[in-house]
């Protein structure tokens, strides 16, 4: 099949690896991945902060960058869901690609190591991901699915929710690090890397916590961000 | 005497939110009392097979209300005068305080029971009455509480959700006369109450309620309530007054069905309230003999003209959307300066008064858009749409409008989008080998970042963008 990716703004610059691994797992299965040049911010960010105009802009840029594409796929559950409701492009988050339209559960990833997953709100309450995730982390070979205290809890990031009320998306920040070191684990995984951002900046500060990692990395069984 | 409306709020969400953080009895009270309610509600939610249908059709049912708003006001109106009681409209709370103080003085009453009411909250109905020289007395045991300590309340269901028992104790041994009891055990709290309310009662001459519904077809007011006060208010008084938002509206008897099944799961997580409460005009010789029914509109006619935040107006009260917060679990709810706080209040307020009131343009603000509030509203309140909604058609600071519509255009064309990628790189390139001690992020990064650095590490762009990757592996 051919999959056009929307790789998202926030990937491309600043974590790239996520898309890269996106690459990785849908060629390793056998498709073909375009990546339209055109292709820069979904709107999402200016229309959370109150931005119609920009952001229905940016939509529309969008649209135009991966017209003719018939499936899309996102490395990220709130960009694609911010697609889904305010373009008509037919955007999937990867696990929904893969587990809903490609069929596949088991990606041939080997990740030897404890694994918690948080399942980010938009994922979650826009997308209804359900398991979908947990589902293809379970079946990576060696990899250890450790349970998240208060998985359903936001983790406080909310684009310019973090700086506007910094207060307050510290302190939820500070429930979930602490759930999630509570797991154990080495790693929390997500599907989105604007709240892995703000869980990772938090876990950089705690000794011994889990590192933040996309589970599109996992799946792709290339390890550690670097 | 004019004094800000208890939907008005002093301070920015921010600043009061960070003021509340700081407490740290207030966010373990609250992390238990929500916690504890929300599991409730998720159990007894669970039990109802048609729970999505019945959230869908009363949501179709307020909608219709909205949209036949006149028609339905006059009907009620209608069949509650023919059924004997006197209906009064008021625009503003001012009006609708002005009403209620005259009616009371005709009644040469110097002190009134009170049922828990919303609506009487949100227009500052206790503090008009005082400046009138009449004592409004709360006899909801939450709203008891508040009013003794002389605070103000922090939740719609539960207003002293911010107090712990021992905390109670205390307010009732300094504020309650005749309250002796060393035990902060609930029954004995609430005993205290009972025994303090039951001498209430039964001297008052006047009664102020609100409504939780009120039935065009058949011009009945329905209360719903867990203690029984509120039956007491009812029925032993003489004079009857409620003070009844125009949107609590249905209109026919046979739609309040299904909100008596939604609201209590929703909002105490019980299968069905202890009392429910539903009365028609005057009936000679039993229960009040002058009812008076003030409809109030405060803003929400206007609202109700908004195509997306009108559905703001659909809510029943119920608080299931503070429980489920993690916003308001963390600030409680005095930090959003309204007397409807958490999500519901972060739509409704600013809608009621207009987004310029004091500084309501900051609660369309105070949330992550995490969505749990929609999911559990019992009319289907999209609160997340409504929020952004709000942001995009309120005020905003000029520089981040400049920043925005920079970064818009910069986005809007990959060559741009290109050189702005490469030019942070550049930027960032000092600050790799800062960062590689602490895993590749930033611990304090310069202005605008510090609010960002001050909770968490920053990242830094990548040594090489997705898209110089895919020219560089992928280029045909």
């Amino acid at each position: 099949m051919r999959i056009a990716l929307f790789v998202t703004c926030l990937n491309d610059a600043l974590f790239p690896q996520a898309g890269i691994a996106t690459v990785a797992v849908l060629e390793r299965l056998g498709h073909t991945v375009a990546f339209p040049p055109e292709q820069t911010c979904c709107g999402q960010l200016h229309a959370n902060t109150g931005y119609a105009r920009p952001a229905r802009e940016l939509e529309r840029h969008t649209e135009a960058a991966f017209a003719g594409h018939d499936v899309i796929v996102s490395p990220s559950g709130s960009c694609a869901a911010h697609l889904r409701a305010h373009t008509a492009l037919p955007v999937y988050e990867l696990s929904e690609l893969l587990v809903d339209v490609l069929g596949v559960t088991d990606v041939g990833a080997r990740f030897p190591h404890r694994v918690t997953y948080h399942p980010t709100c938009h994922g979650l309450r826009m997308l209804r991901l359900g398991d979908r995730p947990q589902r293809l982390l379970r079946a990576v070979s060696g990899l250890e699915l450790i349970d998240l205290p208060e998985p359903e809890q936001c983790c406080g990031f909310g684009g310019t929710f973090a700086l506007k009320n910094a207060g307050v998306s510290g302190a939820m920040l500070a429930d979930k690090c602490a759930n999630a070191a509570a797991t154990g684990a080495e790693y929390l995984a997500a599907a989105d890397n604007s709240c892995l951002a703000h869980i990772g900046g938090g876990l950089a500060r705690r000794p011994g916590a889990p590192r933040p990692i996309h589970y599109a990395e996992i799946l792709a069984g290339t390890g550690a961000r670097a | 005497m004019s004094r800000h409306l208890p939907i008005v709020a002093v301070t920015p969400f921010p600043a009061a939110a960070a003021h509340e953080l700081k407490d740290a009895q207030l966010r373990a009270n609250l992390g238990r009392a929500t916690r504890t309610i929300r599991d409730k509600r998720a159990r007894v939610v669970a039990e109802v097979p048609d729970w999505e249908e019945l959230r869908e059709r009363a949501a179709r049912t307020k909608d219709e209300v909205l949209d036949r708003l006149p028609e339905l006001l006059a009907a009620f109106e209608a069949a509650a005068v023919g059924a004997g009681a006197v209906v009064h409209h008021a625009a503003d709370a001012a009006a609708a305080n002005a009403i209620v103080a005259d009616l009371v003085r005709q009644q040469g009453a110097e002190r009134v029971v009170k049922i828990k009411s919303m609506a009487t909250q949100e227009i500052g109905l206790n503090e008009a009455l005082a400046d009138a020289g009449i004592t409004a007395i709360e006899t909801d045991l939450a709203e008891l509480i508040v009013q003794l300590a002389d605070d103000t309340p922090s939740h719609i269901l539960v207003p002293a959700i911010h107090y712990n028992r021992a905390q109670i104790r205390e307010i009732f041994a300094e504020r309650m006369p005749g309250f002796t009891a060393e035990s902060d055990e609930p029954a004995v709290l609430a005993g205290a109450a009972r025994e303090y309310l039951r001498r209430t009662f039964l001297s008052a001459q006047v009664a102020v309620c609100g409504a939780n519904f009120a039935v065009a077809e058949t011009g009945s007011l329905v209360i719903v309530e867990s203690e029984g006060n509120g039956r007491m208010c009812l029925t032993l008084p003489g004079t009857l007054i409620a003070v009844v938002g125009v949107e609590k509206l249905l209109p026919r008897m046979a739609d309040l069905g299904d909100f008596l099944r939604l609201l209590p799961r929703s909002s105490t997580g019980e299968r069905m309230n202890p009392y429910t409460s539903i009365f028609t005009g005057v009936t000679p010789g039993d229960g009040p003999q002058r009812l008076h029914v003030v409809l109030l509109d405060n803003g929400r006619t206007k609202t109700a003209q908004d195509p997306v935040g009108r559905a703001a107006l659909r809510c029943i009260r119920c608080s299931a959307c503070l429980n489920v917060c993690p916003v308001y679990e963390r600030t409680g709810g005095h930090a959003y300066g309204s007397v409807y706080p958490g999500p519901i209040g972060a739509i409704l307020s600013p809608q009621l008064t207009g987004q310029d009131a004091g500084a309501n343009r900051s609660l369309p603000y105070a949330s992550t858009l995490c969505g749990a509030c929609y999911d559990v509203c019992p009319v289907k309140i999209n609160i997340p749409e409504i929020l952004v909604h709000l942001r995009q058609t309120g005020p905003k600071p000029a520089a981040e409008r400049a920043v925005m519509s920079t970064l818009s255009w910069v986005m809007r064309d990959r060559r741009r989008w290109r050189a702005a990628l490469r030019a942070a790189r550049t930027g960032a390139a000092p600050l790799r080998a800062v960062t590689r001690r602490h895993g590749g992020t930033l611990r304090r990064a310069p202005w605008p970042m510090t609010a960002w650095t001050a909770h968490r590490d920053a990242p830094l762009p990548a040594p090489e963008s997705f898209r110089d990757w895919w020219r560089r592996t992928h280029a045909e």
